[in-house]
């Protein structure tokens, strides 16, 4: 059967320390720039002393199925991929921004050499068969790519058998992005 | 029901992203003033020569629609400014994109300047058009758009209302910035450049009728731009936690002092005052009112431009 | 209702242009592919990380001969292929600016940091006629060494065959020493690192003051969030609410310093109860009868009052743990060197762990297996008996201890204090100015000595007191010895050279055999570089070489390592028992079952001072790293959020702190938050530079080591306890 890949994260909140490898990895393997992330550790705490409930969350790109970066870019360097990857073509990026504001999740930043960047879902390395670099480097297991319309995958299993959100689903957005809790 | 967030954390330190939203500075709030200043200019000019007179129409009406252009070339200029990646600008071409209103603006812009530089020769007076035919081969350009004058201004005025939305709509389509999540920002940023455009106009010498109807049309917009405010800020109020965020920042947060005080206070306040003295008591106000206007309309993009970044969805639980 | 207005606004926009959408143009269409950033390497080299002391397996990935990123070795069955931030940061290491870059030599006075550069012959001429003259002079045993890391092998060879086995780590009495004691005296064997505990299989796990995930040592926190993933439930005591605390179903803000008597409420519920393991205790154990003795009064109740924990929470926690033993484990920790009674409480830990029956069993601690490699094949014995360690105050037995304490040697350098003066230090990778207690008193030993030798890669504080300091390549530049660990799988790992060393920077083994060269002692180096000596042991232990240096570890045969897969249930006792009642305690005069002394309180305005860890550093060894400080560049103070509010301070603020002996932190900034108790303030050790070369650390943030002016000494084996110091808070 041939059907249209989906690929997504999945970030399992029970698991996460937030010890920040998936976001050391990816500046490693993305050789983001100093001072810039591609994807980020949030810690929310919940409640007083000494009630307090925690969560962890390695956030990044959505890679929404409904971008809003993709239609607020004026050139089409925002754009969708195989598996629904987005990504920015620098050549034609002319750094206005608009799909930095468009991002709900902050996502997006100005690369120093001009063009907006922002997580691939390390789309060079799952072109080659492997998993993201965020993914690979996990002690903790946290982390799952795959394609979520594949239902032998991981990720599939994980979300059909596990309770599951995504971050700001108001935004209509429909982003790719979950997390266990 | 979840407890109270206490405490929220993050490792992004991205430049011009954390820990507010920064992207846009100066230069596009001055690009969005002028271009809802280019707007009223093109609306109101096609609309004070709709009808051809038979005088010549003061000096400043007959280079409106030319002057136009040169501000518009100084707000691309400053959309040009804050572009990072400049050498692509010609990126803007090569594409069009029917979702992004960067996309919508970036052509606009371009097909005003034909329709409005023919506008532009409409208006001129006799002693200018002959001045102009001197230096230039233009005498058949004139002569078709003579022809055609009704079509060219309706044209001028459509691209000017064009614009003027789409520099409100350019912020209001970005819906993850909170503040600008409304519809109101289309209509307010049109009504505000029309204002601005009858300020402007108002600068200069004008003969007393279109000074009137100027002066008229600018309290018009000046009225409706205050209800396009209070539209804006119930809107806030009936839209749960997202617009409680959105009218906090205006009703008591960062950006109240600002936007109450140059905004709302000396940018329509302050000028509707003086101009219903004005046309009261016929007291010649000269520079004072538009100027105020302006700036109010600067204020405001300025203002919406910087709040509205500040207010991402990170803000919400 | 956003969606709608979003697709609203979109219709509006469109209608109002005065266009119907049209479809969308782009020339040239957008690349369908991602831009590859190009950092796989043209080459790997597999071998083991020195960021930290775990040791995991890595692949340095080199292009151009240079170290592009350093990935997860997939063979290594500590790393697994995954690895926790700082592994990924060696870069930052290698290519730290700040690094030593030329043999130097004091010309100003001790730590006033002025050096000149040398060549290599010349630093090395003149520690070699130092070590001589000091040996003719003094005995060689007057020399110690100070160590933390693996390279810290050939020194120590080195200063063996010198003729001194005084060697000391900071990791021993300031850190793990009391756990190893508290289990060696009751099991009969201490826990090493990696700590031989079988997370993974545990069913219920409990921790005691140890923060996991933010204390990344890799295996072990991939098999904490295994065992979490599996359904393992978590008690975590802490009077901070740590990131294990977060997972935790039951988290216990205890009262710093009574965890002894939360333990005895435990031992007493559980005895109680009957929530231990008969069979196990029966079989193994003696002394249970005066154990039940000891904690007959030790009641949850009386436990509350001590530790501020609600009864409830004691007996229901301890229920829990005890409800899935064996496969329970209470995690032994690693730094526990807080309250002078440190081993007492890892007795009273190890005790609960017998009664869970959890040692030598799966999902608790279990029996470790290792290969054998034959040491150093060929070279000749030392030839001499060593002398004593000189390493505490004349007259004064710790008999428990069974390494050298490192404060000790310190201590043994102010003349007269000790069984004999050490003239001289060695000090291999670790910066003593953060890693002893009184520092003060470091510096003063320091005045006393004829020689310090610094050998590291970054100018810490101490290397600023050397008078030599000789620049060792990073571990991605050099080759190392075979590692042997003891471990759950049997394996050998090697560290090779990923990339050739920077500057002048050379290998730890060039440097050692340069120096027995010029001391005589040429017959204990007798290859030519590392690699050579590795490579024979390699073969004299029957390795493939090869493929041993291409996957950079060997596996071995798996051997049973818990006792219900036929491991024999050994405990190296002098009762071949789990020592519940230590004989061995009562015969030296010391308590044979741990008893709980209240601890001091806090004065008014007064908060303890505590210390841990951040995930993405390894304490002062790496607040240089640029690359790992793109996460973490400063600590901060946590402060009680409503404290903070009564003392008028605001989250963020910047603050310092001042001991009760007077002494100030540098600034830092205060977290005010509701994660931790009311009575006690934490940093993350390891910042608060002072030292002018470490160019980026240099005063950012505070340094916890110079406010712990004070220690309560581990009369079991001398361990420093170091959370016995208060501090007042104030705005700067």
């Amino acid at each position: 059967m041939n059907r249209e890949k989906r690929y997504v994260m999945v970030v399992d909140t029970r698991l996460c320390v937030g010890c920040k490898a998936c976001v050391l990895a990816c500046k490693a393997e993305n050789n983001t720039p100093d001072g810039y992330c591609r994807d980020w550790i949030v810690e929310d705490i919940w409640g007083l002393f000494p009630n307090l409930r925690a969560e962890i969350r390695s956030e990044r790109c959505n890679h929404c199925s409904n971008a809003p970066c993709v239609d607020a870019c004026p050139t089409g360097a925002s754009h969708k991929v195989d598996g629904g990857i987005v990504l920015v073509d620098h050549d034609l990026c002319t750094g206005c921004k608009a799909c930095i504001a468009s991002c709900p999740y902050d996502a997006r930043y100005v690369h120093p050499d001009g063009y907006v960047d922002k997580c691939t879902f390390c789309a060079h390395r799952v072109a080659d068969g492997k998993t993201t670099a965020c993914v690979a480097i996990c002690p903790t297991k946290t982390l799952h790519f795959g394609d979520a319309n594949d239902p032998q995958s991981e990720v599939a299993q994980l979300l059909a058998s596990r309770r599951h959100k995504v971050l700001h689903p108001e935004t209509g957005c429909e982003p790719n992005l979950y997390f266990l809790t | 029901m979840l407890p109270t967030l206490l405490e929220h954390t993050t490792t992004r330190i991205n430049a011009e992203i954390d820990p507010a939203l920064h992207i846009w500075g100066w230069e596009i709030a001055v690009y969005l003033f002028l271009g809802g200043l280019v707007a009223g200019l093109l609306i109101l000019s096609s609309l004070l020569l709709w009808k051809p007179r038979e005088q010549t129409p003061s000096r400043i009406l007959q280079f409106a629609p030319l002057l136009a252009l040169v501000l518009l070339s100084l707000g691309m200029g400053a959309l040009f400014l804050d572009l990072a990646y400049k050498l692509h600008v010609f990126r803007f071409y090569t594409a069009f994109r029917p979702t992004s209103p960067m996309s919508w603006g970036a052509w606009i812009l371009v097909l005003i300047y034909p329709v409005a530089a023919l506008s532009g020769l409409l208006a001129l007076g006799p002693d200018a058009r002959a001045w102009l035919l001197k230096k230039l081969p233009l005498a058949k350009v004139l002569a078709w758009a003579e022809r055609k004058r009704q079509a060219l201004l309706g044209a001028t005025l459509a691209g000017g209302v064009g614009l003027g939305i789409y520099t409100g709509l350019l912020l209001g389509t970005l819906t993850a910035r909170i503040q600008w999540n409304t519809a109101v920002l289309g209509p307010l940023f049109l009504t505000s450049g029309l204002s601005s455009g009858a300020a402007f106009l108002l600068l200069f010498k004008l003969d007393e009728v279109d000074r009137h109807r100027l002066v008229r049309w600018d309290m018009l917009a000046l009225v409706v731009e205050a209800v396009l405010i209070a539209a804006m800020l119930l809107g806030f109020a009936n839209a749960g936690a997202a617009g409680q965020l959105a009218a906090d920042a205006l009703l008591g947060g960062a950006w109240t002092a600002s936007f109450w005080s140059l905004v709302v206070v000396m940018g329509i306040a302050v000028p509707l005052l003086l101009e219903g003295i004005e046309i009261k008591k016929h007291l010649p106000l000269v520079a004072v009112t538009p100027t105020l206007v302006l700036l109010g309309g600067l204020a405001l993009r300025a203002v919406l431009l910087a709040a509205g970044q500040d207010s991402g969805f990170r803000m919400l639980p | 209702m956003a969606m709608q207005r979003r697709e609203f606004i979109k219709i509006t926009g469109m209608t109002a242009l005065g266009v119907a959408a049209a479809s969308s143009v782009v020339l040239p269409k957008a690349s369908q592919a991602a831009v590859d950033p190009g950092t796989d390497g043209d080459h790997t080299v597999a071998t083991f990380c020195e960021l930290c002391f775990w040791k995991c397996g890595v692949l340095a990935h080199v292009k151009d001969g240079k170290v592009t990123k350093i990935v997860g070795n997939p063979d290594h069955p500590l790393s697994r292929g995954a690895l926790c931030p700082r592994g990924t940061g060696g870069t930052g290491l290698l290519y730290d600016p700040d690094r030593l870059k030329k043999p130097m030599i004091r010309v100003g006075e001790r730590g006033q940091q002025k050096f000149k550069e040398v060549e290599w012959g010349e630093a090395l001429d003149f520690v070699a006629a130092k070590l001589k003259d000091i040996a003719a002079k003094h005995g060689p045993e007057s020399v110690a060494m100070f160590a933390h890391g693996f390279g810290g092998s050939f020194f120590k060879h080195l200063l063996n065959a010198y003729g001194s086995d005084n060697v000391g780590a900071p990791s021993y009495a300031q850190c793990r020493g009391a756990r190893e004691v508290g289990f060696q005296l009751t099991f009969g064997s201490a826990l090493g690192s990696p700590e031989v505990i079988d997370l993974e299989n545990s069913r219920a796990i409990a921790l005691i003051g140890s923060h996991l995930g933010e204390n990344m040592h890799n295996t072990q926190v991939q098999e904490f969030a295994k065992a979490i993933e599996r359904g393992a439930q978590l008690i975590v005591v802490d009077p901070r609410f740590s990131t294990a605390a977060g997972k935790a179903r039951h988290w216990l803000p205890i009262r710093p310093g009574t965890d002894l008597a939360l333990l005895l409420a435990w031992i007493h519920v559980m005895l109680n109860e009957g929530l231990y393991d008969r069979d196990y205790v029966e079989k193994y154990a003696v002394g249970l009868e005066q154990l039940k003795a000891h904690v007959a009064d030790k009641t949850p109740e009386w436990a509350s009052l001590e530790t501020g924990l609600e009864a409830a929470q004691i007996v229901d926690s301890i229920r829990v743990l005890a409800g899935a033993r064996p496969a329970a484990l209470l995690h032994p920790g690693r730094h526990t060197a807080w309250y002078g009674d440190d081993a007492q409480r890892a007795r009273a830990m190890a005790i609960v762990n017998a009664l869970l029956g959890s040692y030598g069993r799966r999902g608790g601690i279990y029996y470790p297996t290792k290969l054998g490699v034959p040491k150093y094949p060929g070279i000749p014995d030392y030839g001499h008996k060593f002398k004593p360690a000189p390493d505490r105050p004349k007259g004064k037995a710790f008999p428990f201890a069974d390494e050298s304490l490192a404060h000790g040697l310190r201590d043994a350098s102010i003349p007269g204090t000790a069984e004999y003066d050490i003239k001289a230090w060695l000090v291999y990778g670790t910066n003593l100015m953060q890693a002893l207690p009184e520092p003060k008193k470091t510096i003063e030993a320091i005045q006393h000595l004829d020689l310090l030798v610094a050998i590291d890669v970054l100018p810490a504080e101490i290397v600023g007191y050397a008078d030599v300091v000789l620049p060792e390549a990073t571990y991605l530049e050099r080759w190392d010895d075979v590692v042997v660990t003891p471990y759950k799988e049997q394996y050998i790992a090697v560290r090779q050279a990923a990339v050739k060393p920077l500057y002048d920077s050379k290998p730890g083994w060039w440097i050692a055999k340069e120096l027995a060269n010029r001391m005589g002692l040429a017959a204990f180096f007798p290859w030519n570089d590392a690699a050579e000596m590795v490579k024979a042991r390699l073969t004299a232990g029957k390795f493939d070489v090869e493929s041993v240096l291409k996957k950079g570890v060997a596996l071995g045969a798996r051997k049973p390592v818990f006792i219900e897969d036929g491991a024999p249930a050994v405990f190296a006792t002098p009762s071949k028992k789990i020592e519940l009642f230590s004989q061995q305690l009562a015969d030296a005069g010391l308590d044979p079952l741990p008893k709980y002394t209240p601890p001091e309180e806090p004065g008014p305005g007064q908060f303890r001072l505590l210390m841990g860890r951040t995930p993405t550093h390894t304490f002062g060894r790496t607040t240089n790293n640029r690359f790992l400080s793109e996460i973490y560049s400063e600590n901060e103070l946590w402060l009680n959020a409503q404290v903070a509010r009564e003392l008028g301070l605001e989250n963020g603020a910047q603050v310092r702190v001042v001991n009760q002996d007077g002494v100030k932190s540098t600034a830092l900034r205060l977290k005010a938050t509701q994660r931790i108790r009311h009575d006690c303030v934490f940093m993350v050790h390891g910042y608060g530079h002072s030292a002018a070369g470490l160019n980026f650390a240099k005063g950012r943030g505070a340094d916890d080591a110079a406010l712990v002016t004070r220690t309560k000494v581990d009369p079991l084996f001398g361990g420093t306890g170091m959370s016995v110091n208060f501090v007042a808070v104030e705005r700067v």
